[in-house]
């Protein structure tokens, strides 16, 4: 893409996955109160509480309860939950569009909570970029002023935010809808503008709150490759929030899920589905068609002795979906081989497994413990 | 005597399940209701005539001297007093220069001319050009017919003057209006401040504050756009505020996420989407100036409503019905031209406009020369200054208007006189005497024991402590007589209201038909229908209370309507499923269901009704409403109309308050059937 300014501080993902960068995004024991007096309930036997206990006792609802993660450079950090897990809540503490009750956010090591007004909107105007759920366009504006809104208040003239505005609408695949008003475009083309309005201002960190939700299946389908797209061609770092699983699993490096306001399980994707933390996680992703997201690493076994070694090679993050054929054409063993080293084999029956599904008789068969 | 009002929610209260806890307290409220009403009805035969504190109509008590004595001492502190020094006087002098500045340019002889600076033409081309270029083509076209109607009605004019005074008072309603509004828009607590003192401007009746203002701003149009601006300011507060605030949060949202300042986040995003809403409230604040500058004739404002108001006094139904038709038309063309500003605004916002920045450039600027021209011509040739001819139409209408009235005067003598005898004999006098022929004691016990009853101790006490200023006023038995006819009209306000709210809330065609009916009906200023309804019936307390039906129906039946529709419409498809007879939809389901709304319905029809009470008093219905009236004409008896102003302001209360904690209950019960 000829975008030079968005490419340019980019990093691959790939080299972003390195966990000993120091994170973009930190989190530490973030609660978020709401109610009467909510200040008191945290670091007190209050907070222990459950929900509704709380709920009944002071009239407080704890919408995020003492939740820590951190956020790599370049990352897809997903936070997933069911409506009234506090996500969106805590998304919006990130930014403070929600004034956290207690915690700590830190940006690049920066103190986000203790920031006054004017470092907060700058933090907000150049390095945060977010789009909402119902798009919050603003209808008397046409779509070019809509996606130069960010450049407007912060003092960009003219020329210089429409050419940007240009720029990223092209990015967006909306070239041709400039002068178009809000309301003469569909759902997903309007979120198309709500996205391209977060990118323009080139932020560093991208929050998505439930962007897609309102849209139909194909379009959000189609918007959700969209993302993928762009976080290829970008790099930013995006934390993302949904409440749909398939999305969490197809968009998410990570994946953080939420229950009652609480961290009930952070992991990757196939640790989600592969080693759910509880009861709740597993019925979750009892549904999700485990070869999808399961790599070989979940079933690869020891080489028994005798096997013929001289099979193809895979590596372990490979997803078994994607492995199938190989392995089934291979008409023996398939090595999983990282770095030279030989991590394991893989036969057609570890395949059919997976996707037969879990054996009730044992337990312990990979991701065999979902119901 | 509150019961009557609230009669269709205690009729359904009545056949809550008996069951229950609730229903059995309210079964057992309702007996009590009644046993306490039928005591008072025999206690009342009984001691007849007793302490009912009558007062003659020349009479004052020592508070109306003393008011009295209080009022010329204002008056004699206006040229000393440092209140007025260097504040009031001011106020007025600036007000008065307003008036009278619009007033050279567009409706008077001035600067030594003996024609306005801008004549007929110019006027007419100027407002045209306005409608075109805000609104569209179809009201400038309206607009032109609007204004040489004036002139064909040979009422150009006193058109002007009332022009004059609305645009004056308009112009200085939204200059504080609107800034006030986007201030109770941002904050909760100045909106928390704000809503109650609106409450009060919009609840009083416009008549009580008329006379007092004389007092600080002299008869004249400083007192009259005052008048006009304590009752048209609320409107586009509160719909400013309103439009303000209910900008969707993600919109705000998505701004502050970019790094807007509060500032940015108003002129970017909360003004422009609010516009649509801000121009509704103008609409409404100018369609209020223009009834208020009407009735202002009352202390004197120059324009149409001062011609009304003669031809009232001498029974002129012709001349009245003339001038009326200029309101109408006048209300007609400034309603239309800021209601298409306002579509036009919103189709602007969400497409754009439909031409270019340079087309419109053009089309502005050949309007405006146009308009310019026609001011040029107006200014100089005499044609174009006084409008030409002999107003024929004008007195076409008058002689029309005056044969019709005498015909159904004539011819319909009958009907009337068996309607006004059948309510004047059949409800008002047996309430009147009722109410003011019992001890004045007698009836504050039941007033409170009912309100207690029926609404809670809160509004007891209002109405104890209410009850007890309208004795200390020295004005009980005015506030009596006028507290019967209230509830009068009232019932009849109800009846009509829960009639035809139910045949509109249910039929989408009668919907259709009398909406507009209804719209023109609160849109016309009330002295217009008075003409004719004191041509059919007299000057009598009937002809007040027609008037106050017919000011307060509309309100009622439309908020009956749509409690109607707003019915679930699950609940009428079950019944419905379940075999209802129309009938039994109606009186088991229906009207259970819209029960709150219909009380609310009530309780404005009163609230309206009451601000009616001094237009009665103008037309016979005596009592406090005669003795405000008074008060303007009848020097001694000025600090008694101030009385009876404030009597009415507690009336208002009292009975605002009760009914509204009785709606309230009455909403919070669980719809039981």
């Amino acid at each position: 893409m000829a975008v030079p300014s968005l490419t340019e501080k980019s990093t691959p993902p790939a080299a972003a996955a390195g966990a000993d960068d120091p994170p973009i995004l930190d989190v530490r024991g973030l609660w978020k109160v709401f109610g009467p007096r909510a200040d008191r309930v945290v670091g007190t036997p209050l907070a222990q509480l459950s929900r509704a206990e709380l709920k009944h006792r002071t009239g407080c609802v704890a919408a995020v309860r003492d939740v820590s993660f951190s956020v790599r450079r370049g990352e897809v950090f997903v936070v997933m939950g069911l409506s009234g897990s506090g996500k969106s809540t805590l998304v919006r503490c990130l930014t403070r569009l929600v004034e956290p009750t207690a915690g700590e956010v830190r940006l690049d090591g920066e103190d986000v909570l203790a920031c006054g007004e004017r470092r907060l909107r700058e933090l907000r105007r150049h390095r945060f970029g977010m789009v909402f759920q119902h798009f919050g366009l603003l209808p008397h504006r046409r779509v070019l002023d809509n996606v130069a809104y960010g450049l407007e208040i912060r003092g960009t003239k003219k020329d210089g935010r429409y050419e940007r505005a240009r720029e990223v609408l092209e990015l967006v695949g909306l070239a041709g809808f400039e002068g178009s008003y809000p309301d003469q475009l569909s759902g997903g083309m309007q979120q198309r503008v709500g996205l391209a309005r977060a990118l323009a201002v080139d932020p560093e960190v991208l929050f998505f709150d439930e962007p897609f939700s309102a849209l139909d299946p194909l379009i959000r389908r189609e918007m959700q490759n969209e993302v993928i797209r762009l976080h290829r061609e970008v790099g930013k770092t995006m934390i993302f929030i949904t409440h749909d699983l398939s999305e969490a699993l197809k968009l998410g490096d990570r994946i953080l899920i939420m229950r009652d306001g609480a961290l009930v399980q952070m992991g990757t994707p196939d640790q989600v589905v592969g080693a759910p933390a509880d009861d709740y996680v597993r019925d979750f992703v009892s549904d999700v068609p485990r070869s999808d997201v399961l790599t070989l690493s979940w079933v690869m076994r020891d080489a028994r002795p005798g096997e013929p070694l001289d099979g193809p090679e895979l590596a372990p993050d490979t997803v078994i979906r994607d492995a199938a054929r190989t392995v089934l054409s291979a008409g023996r063993p398939v090595k999983v081989v990282s770095g030279g080293a030989l991590l394991g084999v893989v036969t057609t029956a570890e395949i059919l497994e997976v996707i037969a599904g879990p054996d009730p008789g044992n337990p312990d068969s990979p991701g065999g413990e979902s119901r | 005597m509150t019961a009557v009002p609230t009669t269709p929610a205690t009729a359904t209260a009545g056949a809550a399940a008996p069951g229950s806890a609730g229903g059995r307290r309210r079964l057992r409220g309702r007996y009590l209701a009644v046993l306490i009403l039928a005591a008072w009805v025999l206690l009342s035969v009984v001691l007849k005539g007793r302490d009912t504190l009558a007062l003659g109509g020349a009479e004052l008590t020592p508070l109306h001297t003393r008011l009295n004595e209080g009022m010329d001492a204002i008056d004699a502190g206006r040229n000393s007093n440092p209140l007025f020094l260097y504040f009031i006087n001011y106020i007025r002098l600036f007000l008065d220069e307003s008036v009278t500045f619009v007033q050279a340019l567009i409706s008077q002889p001035s600067f030594g001319r003996p024609v306005p600076v801008v004549g007929w033409l110019g006027v007419t081309g100027v407002a045209t050009a306005v409608a075109l270029l805000y609104g569209n083509r179809k009201v400038a076209a309206l607009t032109a017919a609007g204004f040489a109607a004036f002139g064909l009605l040979g009422l150009w004019e006193e058109s002007m003057d009332t022009l004059a005074l609305t645009l004056t008072a308009v112009v200085l309603s939204l200059a504080v209006g609107i800034p006030l509004g986007i201030w109770a828009g941002l904050s909760d607590r100045v909106n928390r401040v704000v809503t109650p003192v609106l409450d009060v401007m919009q609840t009083m009746p416009t008549f009580v504050y008329l006379a007092p203002l004389t007092l600080f701003f002299l008869i004249g149009p400083a007192s009259a756009t005052v008048a006009t601006m304590v009752y048209a300011t609320p409107p586009v507060i509160r719909i400013t505020a309103h439009g303000i605030r209910e900008i969707p949060v993600n919109t705000l949202e998505a701004s502050t996420s970019l790094g807007s300042t509060p500032a940015q986040a108003l002129r970017k995003v909360r003004l422009p989407l609010a516009k649509r809403t801000i121009i509704v409230g103008a609409n409404q604040t100018i369609m209020a100036a223009l009834s208020m500058a009407t009735i202002a004739a009352l202390i004197d404002a120059p324009g149409l409503g001062k011609t009304v108001l003669k031809a009232l006094q001498t029974l002129d139904v012709g001349t009245a019905f003339n001038a009326g038709l200029a309101i109408v038309i006048m209300a007609i063309v400034l309603d239309r031209v800021t209601s298409a500003a306002g579509r036009r605004v919103e189709a602007e916002r969400r497409a754009g406009r439909a031409r270019g920045p340079r087309a419109r450039r053009i089309e502005v600027g050949l309007v405006l020369a146009a308009a310019a021209v026609l001011v040029y011509l107006s200014h100089v040739y005499v044609w174009a200054a006084k409008f030409p001819g002999e107003a024929r139409l004008g007195s076409y209408v008058k002689q029309g208007a005056g044969a019709a009235s005498e015909w159904v005067q004539d011819t319909l003598v009958t009907y009337t006189d068996a309607l006004k005898n059948l309510v004047t004999y059949g409800l008002l006098n047996p309430f009147q005497s009722l109410l003011a022929g019992s001890p004045w004691w007698l009836v504050a016990l039941v007033v409170v024991a009912l309100a207690l009853l029926l609404a809670g101790r809160r509004a007891a006490i209002i109405a104890g402590v209410s009850l007890v200023l309208l004795v200390l006023l020295g004005l009980w038995h005015d506030s009596m007589v006028t507290l019967a006819t209230t509830l009068v009209a009232t019932l009849i306000v109800m009846v009509l209201g829960v009639v035809a709210g139910v045949w509109m809330g249910r039929s989408g065609r009668v919907d259709q038909v009398l909406r507009p009916v209804l719209d023109a009906g609160q849109t016309m200023p009330a002295f217009v229908y008075l003409v004719p309804i004191l041509g059919l019936f007299g000057a009598t307390r009937f002809t007040a209370i027609i008037a106050a039906v017919a000011f307060a129906a509309p309100v009622s039946i439309k908020l009956v309507a749509e409690a109607v529709r707003g019915v679930s419409p699950t609940a009428v498809e079950a019944a419905t499923a379940g075999g209802s007879s129309t009938w039994q939809l109606i009186s088991k389901v229906q009207l259970p269901m819209a029960r709150a709304g219909i009380t609310l319905a009530a309780s404005q029809g009163l609230i309206y009704v009451l601000s009616m009470v001094v237009i009665g008093g103008l037309v016979g219905a005596g009592a406090l409403g005669y003795d405000v009236v008074a008060g303007f004409s009848q020097y001694p008896l000025r600090g008694k109309g101030l009385a009876a102003g404030l009597a009415i302001v507690v009336l208002g209360i009292m009975l605002d308050r009760i009914m509204r904690a009785a709606a309230q209950r009455a909403a919070a019960r669980p719809a039981s059937q």
